[in-house]
């Protein structure tokens, strides 16, 4: 970028993005801050200063064990967006490659499939999983979160496919190159990207859904969205058990997207943008 | 090379998602239209029997049916217009040079990696609640009586955190589509003297058309199926004034264990989805294709 | 494709689920003080039974409620136990979803079990559900503050009075208000007060056929009552704070009374949580001048095995050890007879030790025997329930009108177009469910 930019000016917007970014930000921070604040401590004025106890994490463990759980939540997103990226990635290369007429509608009537009120549907999918054998089970959670986010993938990878210019196709079959080298050599280095951006913002919203994840799960499968449901408004006092609870089932997901925000923004980079 | 092979085999990778989603689409509605047309509570299994179109005059005639519908809208627009505005603006912040944007943009993404029900569990207890959240203690600070935010702005108190989850989402894709702006063209723009507003509307706004036709179809399709925010923070009142459709759903369907009501409310969701959906496509459709 | 996958994956599911160990018992239960207690002290119960796994599933209230009862209708069998409220136990027991606890053994003293509690527990002489802890609800009030005003709380207050001593106990200045209520709409939280509130000035929901009696003077003057305290002593933000909202309060020190659920007595008068412990009065719940009812409030947790539990005897063990004697012996021994779960048994309220730790003993046993749920109301009615109608129908029911009286705390809405509103509301859903032909 080749403007000019005055010390100056730097600093009037830097300081003003981290305010904006500090705002954001804060309802996750004040959590995290009171998660260490004795129960008294949490419901007695604004401190962003708490007295450190670890109290609330060992009252939190011994009500209920967070591994469990937690790898509970690690399996149902990985493996449902494992399983739909194996059943996107074919069809969104099909749509992106060989388009016909309906390729739109069919990509809208995929999305249009989400619209369908999760309550309403609850008891029929309820008998489904009971008749299959499903309740309770990962598996059965697995699919059910590959379904409803296999719309969202297929969406977001035909947007990346899309991007990759057809005339380098055909320059690598006018050398002579194989389909095998045309997609091991040309293909892939260009859809990695939006792949792995895809893969990430799927792992975040399976690990997050909130619905039937609780719903359709008992103790086996229950991942740390039913941990939650534990420590929601408990009598008696409850704001920093709470907010320890709320840190253990969200900073696995946190981290990890800090540590890839990177390839995430490359991947939304190379989709959404013309 | 022969078409009909592409397209035959075009047909064949598409077919496994299709297949699924298909199978996922048919049999859940089948089963929810039967239910729709059988008067059938949950508690009462003894007594189920056809009911015609009787379940769904009774969800239409729900007295908070309108209010539902017209908070559903309020409760799209708003959040949408939150996000996209200030994705926006903050894209615009975080594409300027400053020191540690990368932490900033950290910080900035953080709430959409939060599960819903603890924004709303957060928000609740710690910022908003009337005694102990941090509004309050900033009001009392000033001296001011401390608003009680869900009784008094319900829908307003749920947009807000709604929008506080999505902005994220919304902010990263604009970012994204700011920073591919070309440089050369932005400079060309200073140099013919356009000032900063010119430039946004002729230059940055129409390079931002797509992003923001993603941003919204997206969060459309989260937005209107938007409830465990609302059970969590104001159950759907004072009143009927956070009530929307979903919500009015859950209410039928799993407090009334009105199964034949749910059911119906179910498809009336889906048709007007669809048909927001539809117009949704006609006005902003078009850029995708550009 | 898809279709051979789900297949495949339901047989590998089943497989596996053959294999589980047969007595592992499933139990769900609500995240209360009372019941995490119990699940800690669940190794007494395998290190006597070692044939007997326990895995708990504890979720919130209303998370636990739609959960299990989705699970029971559609014949789910994931739980062996459940913990459930004296609201669902009849309802259920007519479906045939609980089977009989039978099997309890000849050391659980039945007769024992305080016989209001029993009563609604019990179908056809056979008892459905155990009682874990049960409660009524009573005035809790400041001592120290009643003193000050130079009032003399009776034994068995009326509603003039205690409307007259919340006005002159609340300081606005100090931020104590005179009077603490639910507010926040719910058919387990306004309603239940609002409703008790009603049978105490002698109202009822439903006349002998069903028709909801909202346009009655009983309705209009309990509800202007409710609304016009609320305005006057009631702390701000009335509209959203439930139980355990009031309960920080009362424990802050900021309400000079708290009319709720006895169970609330061991919170407010625990030293470790609350900054008012030595100061605490009980009385019982008002009623108005000239009607003989004092609410009628009757709750109970109770635990119950569902017809689909395949492990029924190792469940009724289980139920045996936890509502029993022994249990709440063990608790004492633990934690202090302070912390037992009260309200179910006799024994209890005659134990020295109990009523010497809990100074809320006697004025729960009172109000307790006070509430016969057969006969809630002054004028007949053909329902059953106290603070609730144990009809299906009542949970949607309850939570929209509890909207609707919400919106009326909140300065949003009249209490005529609420009482309008709900009469409305209840006539539509009475209706559609055959009540009123």
């Amino acid at each position: 970028m080749a403007r000019k930019t005055t010390t100056q000016s730097k600093i009037v917007w830097t300081v003003i993005a981290w305010v904006v970014a500090l705002v954001i930000f804060f309802p996750i921070l004040y959590a995290v801050i009171t998660s260490f604040k004795t129960e008294p401590e949490a419901i007695d004025g604004f401190s962003l200063i708490p007295s450190g106890t670890f109290e609330n994490y060992i009252t939190v463990q011994t009500q209920r064990d967070y591994f469990k759980p937690f790898m509970n939540s690690v399996v149902l997103s990985i493996g449902s967006t494992i399983l739909a990226l194996i059943f996107a990635i074919p069809a969104a290369w099909a749509m992106a490659f060989a388009p016909t007429k309906r390729t739109k509608d069919v990509l809208m009537w995929m999305l249009s499939t989400k619209m369908m009120p999760a309550v309403a549907v609850l008891l029929p999918i309820y008998i489904l999983f009971r008749n299959f054998g499903l309740l309770d089970t990962r598996i059965g959670l697995t699919i059910m979160l590959t379904l409803i986010n296999l719309p969202i993938v297929v969406w977001m990878l035909y947007t990346y496919f899309r991007e990759i210019p057809g005339e380098i196709l055909e320059a690598a079959r006018m050398d002579g190159a194989s389909l095998w080298k045309e997609i091991v050599y040309v293909l892939t280095p260009m859809a990695v990207p939006g792949i792995a951006s895809t893969l990430l913002l799927n792992i975040i919203l399976a690990w997050n859904e909130a619905f039937w994840t609780i719903q359709l799960s008992t103790t086996n499968a229950a991942p740390l969205t039913a941990f939650i449901a534990s420590f929601s408004s408990p009598q008696g006092l409850f704001w920093a058990k709470l907010s320890a609870a709320s840190t253990m089932a969200i900073a696995p997901i946190l981290i990890l997207g800090w540590f890839s925000q990177k390839q995430l923004v490359r991947g939304l980079t190379f989709g959404a943008v013309k | 090379m022969a078409t009909q092979n592409t397209k035959t085999l075009a047909r064949l990778m598409m077919a496994p998602s299709v297949i699924a989603l298909l199978v996922w689409m048919v049999i859940p509605l089948s089963m929810t239209l039967y239910y729709s047309f059988q008067n059938y509570n949950l508690l009462t299994p003894q007594n189920v029997s056809f009911g015609g179109f009787f379940n769904y005059q009774y969800f239409y005639t729900d007295p908070a049916f309108f209010t539902a519908i017209w908070n559903t809208l309020i409760l799209v627009v708003g959040v949408l217009g939150i996000t996209v505005i200030g994705g926006i603006a903050i894209g615009l912040l975080l594409d300027q040079p400053i020191f540690g944007q990368g932490i900033v943009r950290i910080l900035v993404i953080s709430p959409f990696f939060v599960m819903p029900p603890v924004a709303a569990l957060i928000w609740k207890n710690m910022i908003m609640h009337p005694s102990y959240g941090v509004f309050a203690d900033i009001a009392r600070f000033f001296g001011v009586q401390p608003i009680d935010w869900f009784a008094q702005y319900p829908l307003f108190s749920v947009i807000v955190i709604v929008a506080w989850q999505w902005l994220p989402f919304a902010t990263l894709i604009l970012l994204t589509a700011l920073q591919s702006l070309d440089g050369e063209q932005k400079e060309a723009a200073e140099m013919d003297g356009a000032n900063f507003v010119n430039r946004f509307i002729y230059l940055t706004l129409p390079h931002l058309s797509r992003a923001i036709t993603v941003v919204i179809l997206i969060q459309t399709i989260f937005l209107l199926g938007i409830y465990a925010e609302i059970l969590v923070t104001t159950n759907g009142g004072p009143g009927y004034a956070s009530t929307n459709l979903t919500f009015l759903i859950y209410r039928t369907a799993r407090l009334g264990y009105d199964v034949g009501g749910g059911a119906a409310g179910g498809i009336i969701a889906v048709v007007l989805a669809n048909i927001v959906a539809f117009f949704l496509m006609r006005a902003v459709g078009k850029n995708l294709d550009k | 494709m898809t279709l051979k996958t789900v297949l495949l994956g339901a047989c590998s599911a089943l497989a596996f689920a053959g294999m589980a160990s047969a007595e592992t018992l499933t139990i769900a239960t609500v995240n209360n003080g009372d019941m995490v207690r119990m699940q800690g002290l669940t190794a007494e119960f395998t290190k006597a039974n070692p044939d007997i796994q326990v895995e708990w599933v504890t979720l919130e209230e209303n998370v636990l409620r739609e959960r299990v009862t989705t699970d029971i209708a559609a014949g789910g069998g994931q739980y062996d136990i459940v913990t459930i409220g004296n609201y669902e136990v009849p309802i259920w027991a007519k479906q045939k979803w609980l089977l009989p606890l039978d099997g309890l053994g000849d050391k659980y003293d039945m007769d024992d079990l305080l016989p209001a509690i029993r009563g609604g527990l019990s179908m056809d002489g056979k008892l459905y559900a155990a009682p874990f802890y049960g409660e009524s609800a009573m005035i809790m009030y400041r001592k120290d503050l009643f003193e000050k005003a130079g009032l003399k709380m009776p034994e068995k207050p009326t509603w003039e009075f205690i409307a007259d001593a919340a006005r002159k106990t609340t300081d606005r200045k100090a931020d104590i208000s005179g009077m603490c209520l639910r507010g926040k709409a719910g058919w387990g939280e306004n309603m239940a007060f609002v409703s008790a509130l009603n049978n105490s000035f002698g109202g009822r929901w439903f006349d002998e056929q069903w028709k909801p009696q909202f346009d009655q003077p009983e309705w209009k003057a309990a509800l202007q009552f409710y609304a016009d305290l609320m305005k006057d002593a009631g702390p701000s933000g009335a509209s959203s704070n439930g139980f355990n909202e009031n309960l920080t309060l009362f424990q802050q020190g900021k309400c000079g009374m708290w009319i709720d659920a006895t169970v609330a007595a061991s919170f407010v008068s625990n030293p470790k949580d609350s900054k008012v412990a030595d100061k605490v009065g009980y009385a019982m719940f008002p009623n108005k001048e000239g009607v003989d009812n004092h609410g009628k409030w009757l709750w109970s947790w109770n635990l119950a095995v569902p017809a689909s539990s395949k492990k029924a005897e190792s469940a009724q063990k289980f139920i045996a050890w936890a509502t029993s004697k022994e249990y709440t012996a063990l608790v004492a021994s633990k934690e202090g007879w302070s912390n037992v779960p009260p309200g179910t048994r006799t024994s209890l309220y005659k134990n020295e030790e109990y009523t010497k730790a809990a100074p809320f003993a006697a004025p729960t046993l009172a109000a307790m025997d006070a509430a016969d749920i057969t006969k809630p109301t002054v004028k007949p009615v053909p329902y059953t329930g106290g603070q609730f109608v144990a009809i299906p129908e009542f949970q949607a029911l309850g939570t929209t009108i509890g909207q609707l009286f919400s919106a009326v705390i909140a300065g949003q809405s009249t209490v005529d177009d609420a009482l309008a509103a709900a009469q409305a509301t209840a006539t539509r859903d009475m209706t559609r469910a055959g009540y009123i032909k």
